[in-house]
This record gives structure tokens, sequence and C-alpha cells, in this order.
């Protein structure tokens, strides 16, 4: 029912090398600038990721802009987060998702509103992510919240997040675990931005045996780097990242070199990559160009 | 104990509008702790109404308000005081306001806000750990509360979002998860982290609850 490239989003995970994008839903009504960048990767990718209010920051419904997306020929990954909406509200949409022909779903908590741009919001979180992956899985299998038969009901492929730089690890990694139990099979990560700390969180991963898509952010400038570090990431850029960045002419286009090379080093690795061109989402087919050189 | 703090003086002062006597009951438990609604906390408000040519007909401490035959009880002991008054200001938690309410047909003005069930460590420190939330899985968390102490009140494990352990929402705060984690793996239990808790059920804790005699453990 939806386009990737021909295998669709499971089908490369499965069976090679996989690229997936995330591509927010606008903040206002009209889709069409997202849409556009959308088209332009359309065939090039394997997936795009649909955040759902991310950072807790009021955007157009991720599952709308996911049916936007299945119209310009790409294969939406539906971003499902517990922190908006109550058990009744989640079944709903997954339902509703199922029959827009949205498959691909990626579980996870969600920021709290307190860091967004509703401070004063009611956080709901009424069934955590472990909670919404198991009733998830039991709607593929046929059964409702109840433990009752669901006729006519949907098949998701369903993913979550980890991140990779949460301490201590362990703790994330037991929860890593749980979702799998409860029915995940595939993890996208935060961005990594070196590969000797890629490859030791993959190592550390291998005994799960699930999916892994490693996180790609490319750069754009020293203040970026600030950024990231201050309000996203919860471990530092590497300072030598950092200095390429900084004694950069084109800082952003030394970005998109090091992303490409960081890519290029993780192919053999790794299940596959997952870009989050933050505030760069236009020049997208610029670097998935790089990748594919 | 819950605990409250004082509604700023000129919100008090709308509250009360153009009623010019009022009389003043405070906490003898919570609230005093709280120095929010306690002896010396009554004295002080009835300098700054008397200062806005509020007269105060009189001032009383219940034991604890939200015993309402008690505070009923009271209320009548001062029915002279009292019918001087066109309002009174109540110094407690919203139990003890409404406690006051309902034994009189004068209007009970909340002089506080409530906050939570607050544990103390020292004088005037407060922390919220527990929530009354109805369906205790403090056996199943090392003793810890996450309903309470987790701002999504997750009980399948930790967002991810803590840095260096500190939670993402409130960086004065561990993560929970961070120190429920580390009293089961010096347990050896680590595997009970992987139980999966069901959905709670909060048909059973709608609002407005009562219990009415004694009740046999839920099934």
């Amino acid at each position: 029912m939806t386009a990737g490239k021909p295998d669709g989003f499971q089908e490369a995970l499965e069976n090679r090398f996989t690229v997936t994008v995330e591509i927010p839903p606008p903040r206002g009504a009209d889709p069409r600038k997202n849409l556009e960048i959308a088209c332009a990767v359309a065939g090039k990718v394997d997936g795009v990721n649909v955040t759902d209010n991310q950072r807790g920051i009021v955007r157009m419904s991720a599952q709308t802009f996911a049916h936007l997306l299945t119209d310009v020929g790409c294969e939406p990954i539906l971003q499902i987060c517990c922190r908006d909406r109550n058990r009744l509200a989640l079944q709903s949409d997954l339902l509703g998702a199922s029959a827009l022909g949205i498959s691909n779903i990626c579980v996870m908590t969600g920021d709290h509103p307190r860091l967004g741009d509703n401070p004063g919001a009611k956080a709901v979180y009424d069934i955590d992510a472990i909670q919404l992956m198991k009733l998830a899985s039991d709607f593929s299998r046929g059964i409702n919240i109840h433990g009752k038969p669901l006729k006519k009901h949907p098949s998701f492929f369903m993913g979550g997040v980890i991140n990779p730089f949460y301490e201590p690890l362990e703790l994330e990694l037991l929860k890593v675990r749980k979702k799998i139990i409860a029915g995940a099979r595939f993890f996208q990560t935060q961005p990594f931005f070196d590969m000797e700390t890629a490859n030791a969180f993959l190592e550390a991963v291998k005994p799960l045996d699930t999916k892994i898509l490693i996180g790609v952010t490319p750069l754009k400038s020293a203040q970026m780097v600030d950024f990231l570090n201050a309000n996203v990431l919860t471990k530092p850029i590497p300072e030598e990242i950092k200095s390429r960045i900084l004694s950069a002419a084109d800082p952003a286009e030394e970005g998109f070199r090091i992303a490409a090379e960081f890519i290029d080093g993780i192919r053999e690795k790794a299940d596959g990559v997952h870009l989050m061109p933050i505030g760069q989402i236009s020049k997208l087919p610029v670097l998935l160009e790089m990748i594919e050189e | 104990m819950i605990i409250t703090k004082n509604k700023p003086f000129r919100e008090i002062l709308g509250a009360v509008g153009e009623i010019k006597s009022l009389f003043l009951l405070g906490c003898g438990d919570c609230a005093t702790l709280c120095k929010t609604g306690g002896e010396d906390e009554l004295r002080e408000m009835s300098a700054k109404l008397s200062a806005e040519g509020i007269e105060v007909a009189g001032t009383v401490i219940v034991d604890a308000p939200c015993h309402e035959l008690d505070t009923a009880r009271v209320m009548r002991k001062h029915k002279e005081e009292v019918g001087k008054a066109d309002g009174i200001l109540v110094l407690t938690c919203g139990a003890g306001v409404q406690a006051v309410g309902d034994s009189c047909d004068k209007p009970a003005i909340s002089g506080c806000d409530s906050l939570f069930i607050g544990n103390s460590r020292r004088h005037m420190h407060f922390y919220e750990k527990c929530s009354a939330c109805g369906q205790c899985v403090l056996n199943e968390t090392a003793g810890l509360c996450p309903e309470t102490r987790c701002p999504k009140a997750l009980v399948n494990g930790p967002c991810g979002g803590a840095v260096e352990g500190a939670c993402e929402v409130d960086s004065h705060n561990r993560c929970v998860w961070i120190e429920i984690y580390e009293r089961l793996k010096k347990r050896g239990q680590l595997d009970d982290m992987l139980k999966i808790a069901a959905p709670k059920d909060y048909s059973q804790t709608a609002k407005p609850q009562r219990l009415e005699g004694p009740q046999e453990p839920r099934e």
C-alpha cells in the first residue's frame, strides 16, 4: 500500500543496509514544504520517521503527516509517544493508522511537556512505552487490550528507541530487552558522532540480537554543537569532531563530510542508519547522494 | 502529612472581597509543621488583615481540621466570635477548608494551596514520595515509588532522558529508576526489571473516593 524503495522498510532491514530519515510534520497547517523534501528523498530511503510533537513542541498530527507521506511515495515510520494521549486515544490511533496503510510504528515515552512549548499541559503517560508496545503487538496478533479477539486486526512492524549514552548503560539495555519482550523488532538511536563510541555500543547490543539503526545528525555549525550539547545530547560531541567543525571554511559542508565518513565506516557493522538532519532537512538529498557515492 | 503553601496575601484579599470581619482558623498538625497555619501564622495574618482595615473577630487552631466532627465541635464552641464574622479565613489544606465550610453557613476562604503528601527530612524541607495512587507498586520497585518520583509515572523502567543520573524534568532530582536499578542490582534481583507491569486500573481510584467502615483487601 505504501512505497519507498521497492522492497519496503521491513524487507530492507531484514536483508541489507537500511537508511531511514526523520522528517517532522510542519509547525503550521501547510504541509507542502515538508512534503517537497519528502518527494526529493522518495525512492532513495527505506523509511521516513514522522515525529510525534517531538521535544514536546506542537506540530501537525504525526498520523496526518504520515498519511500525506504515503501519497508522495514515501514509506512512513510513525512515531507514537505516550505523553499526549490516554489508552483510548492510542488504541483508536493505532487502528486509524492501520486503516491509512501505515504499518511501521516507532513507540517511545516522549519528552515531558514541561520541556516543550506548552509547559503547563497535563502529562498523560496513562500507559508507558512498554505497555503501548505490548498493546500494539497484541493488536498485531488479533488480541485486544482485554485479551479478547480483535477482528480485522492491524499488523504492525514495530520498533523503539535507544539512548546509547544513557548511564548506566546496563539499565538502558535492560529496558531495551523489555521492549524486545514487548514486541519491538528494530531500534533507532540518538546520534553518534564518532566511530569509536558507535563500535563500543554495537558490541554492547550484539547479544540482544535485534536490528539497530544508528542515529546520524550532520553538524552545521559551532553553535549547533553547543546547542546539541546543552539541550539534546546526554553525552557531549567529541572534541575532535567539534574542532573539525570549528576550523572548517564551510562548517555545514564539513558536517556532511563527517556524517558521510561515519556512515561509510558503520556500513558493515550496523543494520542501517537513521538520519536526523536537524535544521538542514532541505539539504537531505545532498547527504543521500554523498552516502551513495 | 499534607504540605501547604500560603497563597499570596493579595490573592487572599481578592477572595475576601467586601467582607469586613473574619474569623481565622488554623491547623495544629500539618499546617503548623509547614508554618502556613499555626499560631505564628495566625498572628501574622491577623496583623496584616487589621492593617487592611479588616477586623479579626477571633482565631482558633483545630488539632486536625480534616477531622470534620472535631472541626464542627470547635466551630460550635466559638459560635459567638464566628457569629460576629462575615467569613472564616482557613489556613489549612483544602480538606480543612471544606470541613470548615461544611460546619457553618459563612463562607470559608482558603488561605493556602495544598501541594502534596510530604515526607520531611529536616525543618521545612518536604519531599513528595507517595501520591496515594491506590495500587502500591513498592513491592515491585525496591521500595521506591516511580508513580510519584518519576514525573512520567513510568512503571516499566526509565524513559532514558536522565543526564548524569539527573531527571530530565528537574535536575535537582536523581532519576528514581536509577535508584531502583541500584537497589535491585545490590540485591541480585535485576531480572525483576524485565517483568512487564500492566497498565493501572484507574476505575478503582475514580474521584471522589470514599472508604466507609472496615474494608476487605482488593481482589
